[in-house]
């Protein structure tokens, strides 16, 4: 009998699908435990300066009022800077809330309303009066040209830039030669769900913190060590998330003061943050790129420059690798990159979505364009014949790499081989029709990561772990790994995630939950099945008897020999016989620091796209994308599919409408709503299609996974920006391409 | 720039208004509830009546997580205060389909992957649902352009319009037959 219970690389729907169409999936905000207060955060009107004084005692008489939480009345917290750096904090000194009289960034948290009731707390905060005294600030990365600096190390993750033979010199020896610079704006992450959290206050002073968060671990180290708690004190739980894309990598605010006000009035206090105040954190930072190539005759890249600068904030130094991709997408002897930041007074960038790599690919992938059409070659065959067999960077071979067999794939599906070279070639009525090609590079990352497995007299299993689900599907995946690796069927198995009281996984970041959790539920599983196999063997007369684990497979809900299927038990009877009410394992899975050192871990992308440009409105409409994506091995065709499907829209919102628009004047961001701040609609959604092109990775890590949620969205705004070009026969440089771009 | 800036108003604040009984007739159930009049129906909804399938995603009307329908229209229940609901029929996602149970536009949700984080979907349904009652929405430029006031940060959109799609044309072969 063939097995009905292979999972993994089928396309089962999310098993949390029922929970979230019908309402019943509980986020953060959603858990109505009795006697709530609510909270409402004031945020400051100016950029920089000082707070005088907070006239707390009008808004303090209201009946219904509770308190006002500033600077002048929080108690003594922890002391040290360390005591503030989460698990994903770069260098510097993390914000403080409520801290000082210290205005840093525009909407800083300056003050806490806490009331009966939403309405009220919002009410007593809107007429809540401070006084400031307003310094002067600065805002503006155009004025910060000459004054970047290279920073310091201080982040996980962060790669210097690279450097390697002499750029100038291959660049002295082109015949072709390019020198561009490409600018986007800054953009705000702006998940569905608004920040918030709720924390239970229990009767013995223990806290239940459902916090809107990536990662309940690290937010548990961040309150223990600020409020000086036990790890029993605080449990924090995240068990859906409305979207993250790397927003809740780190403890936001809203954490801090609920948790503040829970601790201080001892009362259960919900805290959500406004649309606008989800501008007051982290985002992409506005990036200044500058790249510079040339090409021999056959159209060899002989030598590449490519510098970035973007801002910080004067409190911590925020880094992300924009530049290193553009030493290892393409072959190329002389590479000299260069990154830099400068201070500004805004809040701290935070990853965003791809951090660094989408930034960094539309500069290098529409200079690579540019290069094409200087070097008189199609975009995709002058990619083709600077391909990288292996990543110079680090001087390694690849673990896998089929990132040419995209290529050819995707051309074949998009019929790239109709295309015309010469811009402006094809209309369409009042539309011109253009076709660019982009691409780009991803790590394929491993993080440390525990499981728990426990199975039943029932053939149930439960497998948990504290990683999160904030729309990727680890919910899914997991359950497909684990029900997989026993033999069982999906409906026989439950995964729990996001939950302090559960092993411990990394915040879910870096697109590695697919290889950390998965590599760790199925060892776990796998350890779960060795003890089930022992217990099989003690059966009477067992067909198993002497067989090693490595002799056996879980398939069918049975345990077989793999040499001959008929000789099997059946789980459950083991299970029963067994007379144990339940069997458990718990294992846990980390990098190979052997195989990391041997091999380059990459997932790649090439994305095709058709626009159509009104010549006489400027508008762009993007008809047609085709995004092939070589990822390793894929998991779930339908909810990796989402994922890419997802980063398109993200892509075309990159291109085309995202950008938080700062007045320098005030220091503040204005377009901070959901009016202003534009992102895709349906209908700007057309044909948008995904192909995997999976590769077989003995080396990434035991599942063969390289994570799905990050490298879709590289070269989507490139390829769309160089089918406007294609179009229209104008180069644009700046994103969003605006139709004033195209007029 | 520098400065010092001075307190908005002197004086005494406005009281608070009351909360006063407010009857809201929700899924077919008389809700009796204690509600300020400045209430939003959103917040009468998840604060009040336990309900937090309806979602709050902007609270001013420029996204569309908080749809429901009110009389079978969709509306936007953050821009509408609770109070003035009274009498009306109010549908929420929770009154739609419960697992196990699941309504034709939820399971198609399901089967087309149309959402990740789930967090705009049960304004998704509640909105195609509106469209369906509109009678409106038939071909796919229709659906995509009468599902616009509904954001998915997620960028769930092929999937939301072939699962309204799918609904819509078994909607419209069971009317012709
Ligand atoms: S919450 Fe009502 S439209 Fe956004
Ligand atoms: S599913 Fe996340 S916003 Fe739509």
């Amino acid at each position: 009998m063939s097995s009905t219970t292979n999972h993994v690389g089928k396309a089962p729907s999310r098993v949390e699908g029922p929970a979230k169409v019908t309402g019943a999936a509980k986020y953060s905000a959603e858990f109505n435990v009795p006697d709530l207060v609510y909270g409402y955060v004031v945020s400051s009107p100016i950029a920089k300066g000082k707070i005088l004084k907070i006239h707390a005692d009008k808004v303090l008489a209201i009946p219904g009022v509770l308190q006002v939480f500033s600077h002048e009345n929080v108690p003594g917290l922890a002391w040290f800077d360390k005591s503030y750096k989460d698990d994903v904090a770069p260098g510097g000194s993390p914000f403080r809330p409520l801290h000082d009289d210290e205005v840093k960034f525009s909407m800083q948290p300056v003050a806490l309303v806490v009331a009966d009731t939403f309405e009220l707390a919002r009410y007593a905060a809107s007429i809540l009066d401070i006084e400031y005294k307003e310094s002067t600030h600065e805002t503006d990365i155009e004025a910060k040209r000459d004054d970047g600096h290279e920073p310091g190390k201080g982040k996980t993750g962060y790669k210097p830039p690279v450097r390697r033979g002499n750029a100038n010199k291959g660049l002295a020896k082109a015949e072709q030669h390019i020198k561009q610079e490409y600018i986007h704006g800054a953009q705000h992450h702006n998940p569905m769900e608004l920040f918030g959290a709720t924390v239970h206050y229990h009767p013995n002073g223990k806290l239940t913190i459902y916090d809107k968060t990536q990662g309940v671990y690290n937010c548990q180290q961040y309150v223990t060590k600020v409020f000086g708690l036990s790890k029993e004190q605080a449990r924090v739980v995240n068990l859906y998330m409305g979207g993250g894309f790397g927003a809740g990598l780190r403890p936001q605010y809203e954490l801090f003061l609920s948790v503040l006000a829970a601790l201080e009035l001892k009362r259960s206090v919900r805290l959500s943050l406004t649309r606008q105040q989800m501008f007051s954190f982290g985002h992409r930072p506005h990036t200044l790129q500058t790249v510079e190539m040339g090409t021999g005759p056959d159209g060899a890249l002989l030598g590449l420059k490519h510098s970035a600068l973007h801002e910080t904030s004067r409190f911590e130094e925020y880094t992300e690798n924009v530049v290193n991709w553009s030493g290892m997408l393409y072959k190329c002897p002389d590479v000299h990159l260069n990154y830099q930041v400068a201070a500004l007074d805004v809040y701290t960038p935070l990853d965003m979505r791809a951090p660094g790599a989408a930034t960094g690919s539309f500069a290098l992938e529409v200079a690579m364009d540019e290069m094409a059409y200087a070097a008189g070659l199609d975009p995709l065959e002058f990619r083709r014949r600077n391909y990288a067999e292996e990543d110079q960077n680090e001087n390694k071979p690849f673990s896998s790499k089929k990132l040419r067999e995209a290529y050819d794939e995707g051309a074949r599906r998009f019929g790239w081989d109709k295309r015309p070279m010469a811009p402006r070639a094809t209309k369409e009525g009042n539309m011109l029709v253009g076709w660019g090609v982009a691409g780009g590079v991803w790590d394929a990352s491993m993080q440390k990561a525990a499981a728990k497995a426990t199975i039943t007299a029932d053939g149930k299993l439960t497998v948990s772990s504290a990683a999160g689900e904030n729309g990727t599907g680890t919910y899914t995946i997991m359950t497909q790994i684990a029900a997989e690796t026993l033999g069982l069927p999906m409906e026989a198995v439950t995964f729990k995630l996001g939950d302090t009281t559960l092993p411990e996984a990394p915040v879910q970041g870096g697109s590695w939950t697919a290889a950390s959790v998965g590599s760790a539920v199925k060892s776990t599983c796998e350890a779960l099945g060795e003890k089930l196999l022992k217990l099989a063997q003690k059966l009477g007369d067992s067909p198993l008897k002497g067989a090693k684990f490595e002799d056996v497979e879980f398939v069918n809900g049975q345990i077989r020999l793999r040499q001959d299927h008929d000789q099997a038990v059946v789980l459950r009877d083991v299970l029963q016989t067994s007379g144990e009410r339940e069997i458990e394992a718990d294992s846990s899975a980390m990098p190979n620091p052997l195989t990391m050192q041997k091999y380059s871990m990459h997932s790649h992308n090439v994305v095709f796209v058709e626009v159509k440009v009104d010549e006489e409105l400027g508008t762009v409409h993007v008809s047609r994308v085709l995004n092939v994506v070589a990822a390793g091995r894929i998991l779930n065709q339908k909810t990796a599919r989402s994922q890419v499907l997802g980063s398109i829209v993200w892509g075309i919102s990159m291109a085309l409408m995202e950008e938080t628009v700062m007045d320098h004047r005030f220091g503040r961001y204005m377009n901070h709503n959901y009016a202003e701040y534009h992102v895709p609609v349906n209908a700007d959604i057309r044909d948008i299609e995904v192909v995997f092109v999976e590769e077989e990775d003995p080396h990434v890590n035991p599942l063969g996974v390289k994570g799905i949620g990050e490298v879709g969205l590289l070269g989507v705004a490139a390829a769309i920006t160089n089918a406007v070009y294609h179009a229209t026969g104008k180069r644009v440089r700046q994103l969003p391409i605006y139709l004033d771009k195209l007029l | 720039m520098s400065g010092t800036s001075t307190p908005k108003s002197a004086g005494q604040s406005l009281p608070p208004p009351p909360a006063a009984p407010v009857t809201l007739r929700i899924n077919g159930q008389d809700h009796h509830l204690e509600l300020a009049p400045w209430t939003s129906l959103l917040d009468a909804l998840r604060e009040y009546a336990g309900l937090t399938g309806t979602k709050k995603g902007c609270d001013h009307g420029q996204c569309g997580a908080c749809t429901v329908l009110v009389d079978g229209k969709r509306i936007n229940s953050c821009l509408t205060l609770a109070v003035l609901q009274e009498g009306a029929d109010i549908t929420t996602i929770e009154g739609l389909g419960q697992e196990g149970n699941l309504h034709p536009l939820q399971q198609a949700f399901i089967d087309h992957d149309a959402f990740q984080c789930g967090y705009c979907t049960p304004g998704q349904i509640c909105s195609a649902q509106g469209l369906i009652n509109e009678g409106k929405a038939h071909t796919e430029d229709e659906i995509r352009e009468l599902m616009s006031g509904n954001i998915c940060r997620c960028g769930a959109y092929v999937g939301i319009l072939n699962a309204v799609k799918e609904v819509v044309d078994k909607k419209s072969i069971a009317l012709r037959s």
